[in-house]
């Protein structure tokens, strides 16, 4: 059965699913209109698999920020696997390769969706980190109204006590979605607004803690140091806690992006990885880049400015989101 | 994550052609295929690499290459060259309008840090140029958008203009620029809110704007980590309004910032200032020429090729490593060598510009000895002619004599005497290296005045 096939049998299953797969396909229409027409096209364009086929190939990879490591690998699996089968026709390896791009999106358990760590009946506490600008504060507030909306008791603890105005933008999206955010004033130690967020969550029976913190270039130590002291002064209030450490990347990122999850992977044992500004690019192959190189899985991505528009990461969903235009095709 | 830099890159490319002794077009095509990867992966566009290796290549086939002594140092200068020359100069200048105020419009994605580069610029303005900035909060979109421009105003002591988040964009961009008129303000910074580059909505917002304030600057502001999509970013404000300057942030990161080269390609618009920390006064004007070595992550080698390109003679270097493989290396030489390694310039200078030397710790503060140079050449000198050939010759009454004729203690004669061996002997053990073995390239070469 072609691989195709098995895709869309798995989404006309249920109607939910189809929901799903229609917000993605919204979300991403850009992504997937540039990726899937660029793999047509190529295919269309080249009856013959040679050489030239390949390095079109590595660019349209390459073009959606895949890491070049990961393509350079990729391209060359596919070459010794056309060799191997004997493939000529380039319609014939279309199929494989997108084979080959869903087995790196989704790993050995291909579908699965990693859910946020949420202890039963007692306090999470999960940690937002990154760098500058990639829009942790945002993603906080959505967040904070999904779970709220599940009938959680959410509390915020605004932790980037550096940047001019983060307070504030926190304390708005905490009237938005009616919840309350513990805070101390700017300039104040981000490890000592953790310790009240705690015992404020603690003490009010929160569900779920919510923590802030400034963005932070990877390369600086000073930093970085910082954040493994933040992380440690939960860990020693609440043994087991951070229970998810997200670490938020922006989906316009090109290759650094790699360097951004090895980094604050190593300062902060991320758990999973929020996916910010996907509606707006022609990019997501930054996911496939990690998911390969370092093991972390994206737990929820951003796919709209609005309230709701943080879904968790679905890679069935996403990867038909992807190559929709190619199913429908066949 | 290891990034290796082109000059790495081309190491081992090269170190599989030597020995062969002339460049092949298939050589040529393997150190494109590196260059094309090196840029790739600082993320520079594929079609603006496509185009740019195309170029190196043509070059690169010619005879400039080929006949080279040194053909991967060549593949790098021509890489420079190109890059430099395509990234244009150096232009950090701000348009002055002739009927004040100036206005300057800053525009780009969310989160590229189009309010902090704001408050930066106005600080720019008011302590380099003695201006008297306004800045303006257009962003009524992300919440608290408006009290981060205020606080930055306030850290300055700038003046900022703001009505809230339920008044209308384009109203208090025109009212700010009123305003700035009667307190007599000579610059209006609008700070716009972040938008995708494709909701059409709020592209359109900004051209009316430009409408209606007709801004003499108009910046995108760039995340220098920006990816391929860089170039559709760029094209599209640049598109809709016709952009006048790039602003990259964040480059203090550690991101090879080859974003700077697509947009500079695509838009052919200047890059006028760089982001390179969070205080506000850490922006400074574009330098091509260390955007070109960035990219290519190889620190100033470019800069040291060229001294060295300036100062050596090609022919003597051939010479020279002819005597290093038949070991008929003489103090002579040697002096001759330090002669030309001095006329490069200083020499923890030169030990700058090499990539990764800054990183290393034990050179990271190394003061190096001029002054040892003069000792060893003072040593050398005090020597006879026979003396300089043959090293055996070497007693304890040469040794005394010559240390009286340095002005030099006899042990430091001994000392130069052993580093002098054992040089000779790492020669040997390099000039069996090239033929094929693997040595112990590590080590280096131990000169005696380092």
């Amino acid at each position: 059965m072609s691989f195709f096939k098995k895709l869309k049998d798995t989404f006309a299953q249920s109607k939910e699913s189809e929901e799903i797969s229609d917000k993605y396909k919204e979300g991403l229409s850009k992504t997937r209109a540039s990726f899937s027409t660029k793999l047509n096209d190529l295919v269309a364009r080249y009856r013959k698999v040679d050489e030239d086929f390949f390095e079109d190939l590595e660019e349209i990879l390459i073009s959606a920020d895949v890491g070049v490591n990961t393509v350079m690998t990729l391209v060359e699996e596919l070459e010794m696997e056309a060799k191997r089968q004997n493939i000529k026709d380039a319609r014939d390896l279309k199929e494989v390769i997108s084979e080959k791009l869903v087995a790196i999106y989704a790993g050995e358990d291909f579908g699965k969706q990693v859910p946020l760590n949420l202890q039963e009946n007692d306090l999470s506490v999960i940690l937002f980190v990154g760098v500058n600008g990639v829009g942790k504060t945002t993603s906080i507030g959505k967040l904070a109204y999904q779970l709220s909306q599940e009938g959680k008791k959410v509390l915020l603890v605004a932790g980037d006590t550096f940047r001019a105005g983060a307070i504030q933008q926190l304390s708005v999206w905490g009237e938005r979605v009616g919840v309350d955010v513990i805070k101390q004033s700017e300039g104040s130690d981000p490890a000592a607004v953790m310790f009240d967020g705690i015992k404020a969550a603690k003490s009010r029976g929160a569900d779920v803690l919510l923590c802030d913190t400034a963005g932070r270039l990877q390369n600086k130590v000073n930093l970085m140091n910082e954040l493994t002291k933040v992380k440690r002064v939960i860990e020693r209030e609440i043994p087991g806690a951070p229970h998810d450490v997200l670490l938020v990347l922006d989906a316009t990122t090109g290759q650094n992006a790699l360097i951004q999850a090895k980094t604050f992977a190593e300062a902060t044992d991320v758990t999973g990885i929020v996916l910010t500004k996907l509606d707006g690019t022609a990019k997501g192959g930054i996911v496939l880049a990690i998911r390969k190189e370092l093991n972390i899985p994206v737990k929820y991505v951003g796919l709209g400015e609005k309230m709701t528009d943080l879904e968790p990461f679905n890679p069935e969903a996403f990867v038909y989101g992807l190559f929709s235009d190619m199913l429908t095709e066949e | 994550m290891a990034f290796e830099g082109l000059a790495d890159r081309l190491q081992s490319t090269i170190k599989k052609m030597t020995g062969k002794g002339k460049v092949t077009e298939q050589d040529v095509k393997e150190m494109a295929r590196e260059v094309r990867l090196a840029l790739l992966e600082a993320d520079v566009n594929f079609k603006v690499v496509k185009d740019f290796v195309k170029k190196i290549k043509e070059r690169a086939v010619g005879a400039e290459v080929i006949d080279s002594l040194t053909p991967g140092q060549q593949v790098i200068k021509i890489v420079k060259e190109e890059l430099t020359a395509l990234m244009g100069g150096e232009q950090s200048k701000i348009a002055v309008s002739e009927r004040p105020p100036t206005v300057i419009m800053m525009v780009g994605l969310q989160g590229a840090g189009k309010t902090t580069t704001s408050g930066k610029l106005a600080n720019l303005l008011r302590k380099k140029h003695n201006r008297k900035p306004l800045l303006v909060a257009c962003d009524v979109y992300r919440p608290a958008a408006i009290d981060q421009l205020e606080t930055v105003g306030k850290q300055l002591g700038i003046p900022v203009f703001s009505q809230g988040t339920e008044a209308n964009p384009v109203d208090i961009a025109n009212e700010a620029i009123q305003h700035a008129k009667d307190e007599h303000l000579d610059y209006v910074i609008i700070d716009t809110a972040g938008r995708l580059h494709i909701d059409e909505n709020l592209m359109n917002e900004l051209t009316t704007i430009k409408n209606n304030v007709s801004p003499d600057e108009i910046f995108l502001v760039v995340d220098a980590m920006t990816g391929q999509d860089a170039v559709n970013v760029a094209e599209t404000f640049d598109g809709v309004l016709d952009v006048s300057g790039v602003v990259l942030t964040k480059l203090d990161g550690d991101t090879r910032g080859g974003a700077a080269l697509s947009i500079r390609a695509v838009t052919n618009k200047p890059i006028k200032f760089v982001g390179m920390g969070e205080k506000l006064d850490e922006l400074e004007a574009f330098h091509p020429e260390r955007m070109a070595s960035r990219i290519l992550g190889m620190g100033d080698v470019l800069t040291l090729i060229e001294k060295a390109q300036d100062n050596v003679d090609e022919k003597k270097a051939k010479e020279l490593e002819e005597k290093m493989r038949s070991q008929t290396f003489t103090f002579d030489d040697f002096l001759e060598q330090m002669d030309q390694v001095k006329s490069m310039g200083p020499l923890d200078e030169i030990l700058g510009m090499l990539p990764g030397a800054s990183k290393m710790k034990g050179l990271k503060n190394v003061q190096i000895d001029e002054k040892q140079l003069v000792h060893v050449e003072a040593i050398i000198q005090s020597m006879t002619k026979k003396e300089r050939k043959d090293p055996s010759l070497m007693n304890a009454g040469r040794k005394k004599r010559i240390a009286k004729g340095s002005g030099r203690p006899v042990s430091e004669v001994n000392r130069l005497l052993k580093q002098f061996e054992e040089m000779k002997k790492m020669m040997k053990q390099m000039s069996g290296m090239q033929s094929g073995k693997k040595g112990k390239r590590k080590k280096g070469m131990n000169l005696p005045f380092m």
